[in-house]
């Protein structure tokens, strides 16, 4: 899981660059931050926006709100430190600050344009803002793996950490500061919606999951003893993958249909939620069926000679051997499901299946590009929370045991 | 204790096992040799049924085992492989925990009956008990193995090459342990290996096995001296023969029972020594006789050089290995 970047360079004696990466970081956040527009403030939220810099935002704030950007100083100091254990700890926690601070000073600055500005005046996040928070992030993960924590350690503190700049923001959030923000102020508008497109968003999603688990997974278990099940299987559901997703709903849409004019009472339908979960069910196979033949290929033989030898029933092999050791690898399947599965339930908002991805659309429609943001941030915010989550799962099921186990088959 | 009644395998048309009869006694130790191919592994596979037969009859202890549950027959007898096998999400505790979890055993024997395994094989409880297997060498992996084959207190252990993939200096120490188990525990062991000195070293009773036959089936001297064939010459090897002759005996065999006088000097040898160990060391000495001392140290006489060439027991001199006198297979 984990990719070792360039060690320390030992000869780096000209500059005494330490730390690569935290370098390229560093630049590109302060070219970032002259360069590109930190904010976007337009009259009303049909016009495109006015760049705001990040030196007027600076320029206006109060003094308190410099304080907010203090840990940046850290990380452009940070490609020179050593690399000891205090140095990395304090900028993984600079990064995570720094873009929380980012947040921070952008709801501060909206406001501050908000108190003279009408009612109908948007101040958007720039590019310079999303770059600066993804150097910050990006920062904080660099220092992270640098620390070398261990499977085990180290999935527990990027989760955290991770949880920890989400919990700051959110904060931020409660505390009304990012209210002025032209996000915030979609949301306002549509709070209704919001949390019902959200609800069934995350609903598409587990209802295609269920159907993908109760066949995946025997699937899978099939594919792996039987080699003509595989042969047959895998091909398939590989050509399924390479169906563009619109495409794979409109194909659903016909033949749906004319099930629907057949068995009017069951109440499915050409459009709506049943083709979409239909359609990320036969999406999500793949990855499914794939880890979990593949998890159980990696049981080494072995291992499965011993335990029958020792006496144990085929049963207990499957459950007490095989399904522990396949496990790691399983899960990791599930975590591209799930990820992929967020992201296409988006696109099932064209077929009228409705949650985050019809707010997208209308913003998309409408040319209203905070709209949108307010369909993909939390389109990209669960997806996220899903992929750490099973992060988090597959360290913690592959332990402390061999790792050789663990490596194989990520997508 | 394990008997077999021309037991036959084929794979298509290979026959891994043609028709062996034999029987393993309660308490033996019984070493199957050949080289690879020879059937040796079918046959162990076949006496706890992760083969089946496709003829012939196998008892344990009276019983045909075709009528017995295979998992339950399994769980009475140990079973150790090359490639170990251990499982690698359980801690060495629980590995070596297998056989008595599946048979039921309170928490408290279970943990008992770990650390006393652990001790038998010289592996440090507090250090080993919640290890995994990954953080062992293939030595201690191997020590691991045999305790989890040994957990239940089997009285049949079944040996698949168990040692072969060891360095010589690792597996000389464990070859010592199963020695000292087999005294210790009366286990009878079923051990199979494809090399002809270690068979000899352990050994009660040694199979040699050649394209699916049994070719001879003897205590180790009676293979040294007495070769059914000459396949089973060649695979104790021509070589070095009258040091692997001298190897599977004693000092106690040839020693005399008489006091060293003149005093012989140098530090006396143990009768239990083996054979060629004692002519290496009068070579290192330069000398023809060595002080020889018992278990307890007490001098127990003296051992010449003329009774290591010709041993004074035995009236007729053994015929050289070229031209051994033709004798049938043996089968019991």
């Amino acid at each position: 899981m984990l990719t070792h970047g360039s060690p320390p360079s030992p000869g780096a004696g000209e500059g005494h660059v330490r730390n690569r990466v935290a370098l390229l970081l560093a630049l590109v956040g302060v070219a970032a931050a002259l360069a590109l527009p930190f904010l976007g403030f337009a009259p009303n939220r049909l016009l495109s926006g006015k760049p705001v810099p990040l030196w007027d935002v600076l320029h206006a704030a109060p003094a308190s709100a410099w304080t907010a950007l203090l840990p940046g100083v850290l990380l452009l100091a940070a490609p020179f430190l050593p690399p000891s254990r205090p140095v990395l700890t304090a900028s993984a926690v600079a990064g995570g600050l720094f873009t929380a601070g980012l947040v921070w000073l952008a709801g501060t600055h909206a406001g501050t344009l908000a108190a003279t500005a009408s009612p109908a005046a948007r101040t958007s996040f720039g590019a310079g803002f999303w770059v600066l928070a993804a150097t910050g992030l990006l920062a904080m993960a660099d220092a992270l793996r640098r620390l070398h924590l261990g499977a085990w350690t180290g999935a527990w503190v990027r989760f955290a950490a991770g949880g920890a700049v989400a919990g700051l923001v959110a904060l931020e959030l409660a505390a009304g500061r990012l209210d002025q923000l032209s996000i915030l102020k979609e949301y306002a508008n549509r709070s209704d919606v919001f949390a019902d497109a959200v609800l069934r968003h995350g609903a598409l999603v587990l209802a295609a999951l269920l159907p993908t688990l109760l066949i995946g997974v025997p699937l899978g278990i099939l594919a792996q003893r039987s080699p003509r099940v595989g042969r047959l299987v895998f091909p398939v559901l590989n050509l399924v993958q390479t169906i563009p997703s619109i495409a794979l709903f409109g194909l659903l849409m016909a033949p749906l249909a004319a099930l629907a004019t057949l068995l009017p009472g069951l109440g499915i339908s050409g459009v709506g939620p049943v083709p979409a979960v239909i359609a990320l069910t036969v999406y999500s196979l793949l990855p499914i069926t794939r880890n979990m033949a593949v998890g159980l290929e990696g049981v080494p033989d072995d291992v499965r000679q011993a335990a029958r030898g020792m006496g144990m029933t085929p049963r207990q092999i499957f459950l007490r051997v095989e399904l522990p050791l396949a496990l790691p690898v399983f899960l990791t399947g599930l975590r591209v499901t799930l990820v992929q599965a967020v992201g296409l339930a988006a696109v099932a908002a064209l077929i009228g299946a409705g949650g985050l991805g019809a707010i997208m659309f209308q913003g998309l429609f409408a040319n209203a590009l905070d709209l949108v943001l307010l369909g993909a941030v939390p389109v990209i915010l669960l997806a996220v929370a899903a992929d750490a989550l099973l992060t988090l799962a597959v360290a913690l099921t592959a332990g402390n045991r061999d790792r050789a186990m663990t490596g194989g088959a990520s997508a | 204790m394990i008997a077999l009644e021309r037991v036959t395998k084929r794979f298509g048309s290979w026959t891994a096992v043609d028709a062996v009869s034999m029987t393993v006694e309660e308490g033996e130790f019984l070493v199957l040799v050949g080289p690879s191919g020879s059937g040796k592994s079918t046959l162990l596979r076949m006496m706890n049924r992760l083969i089946a037969p496709d003829s012939g009859i196998i008892r344990v202890d009276g019983a045909d085992i075709a009528g017995l549950p295979p998992e339950a027959l399994r769980r009475r007898m140990g079973y150790v492989i090359q490639s170990v096998g251990l499982f690698p999400h359980w801690t060495v505790e629980r590995n070596i925990a297998t056989v008595p979890d599946l048979l039921g055993w309170p928490r408290a024997r279970v943990r008992d009956r770990v650390t006393e395994l652990l001790e038998l094989l010289k592996l440090d409880p507090r250090r080993f008990r919640t290890a995994y297997p990954h953080q062992l060498s293939g030595g201690q992996q191997q020590r691991v193995g045999v305790a989890r084959a040994l957990a239940a207190e089997p009285r049949v252990l079944l040996m698949d090459e168990p040692f072969s993939a060891l360095d010589p200096i690792t597996r000389g120490a464990l070859q010592g342990e199963m020695a000292a188990i087999h005294r210790g525990t009366g286990t009878t062991i079923v051990f199979v290996t494809h090399d002809m000195d270690e068979a000899l070293a352990l050994a009660d009773r040694v199979a040699v096995m050649d394209h699916g036959r049994l070719v001879q089936c003897a205590p180790p001297l009676a293979i040294l001296t007495d070769p059914a064939s000459g396949m089973v010459r060649d695979l104790v090897g021509r070589e070095e023969w009258g040091l692997k002759r001298l190897a599977v005996e004693t000092v106690a065999r040839r020693v005399r029972p008489e006091p060293a006088i003149p005093p012989i000097p140098g530090p006396p040898v143990s009768s239990a020594t083996p054979l060629h160990r004692a002519l290496s060391e009068m070579v290192a000495r330069g000398a023809d006789r060595l002080p020889v001392v018992d278990g307890e140290g007490r001098p127990a006489g003296v051992l010449h050089l003329a009774d290591l060439v010709r041993d004074p027991s035995a009236p007729p001199p053994v015929s050289p290995p070229v031209s051994p006198p033709v004798s049938p297979p043996v089968s019991p």
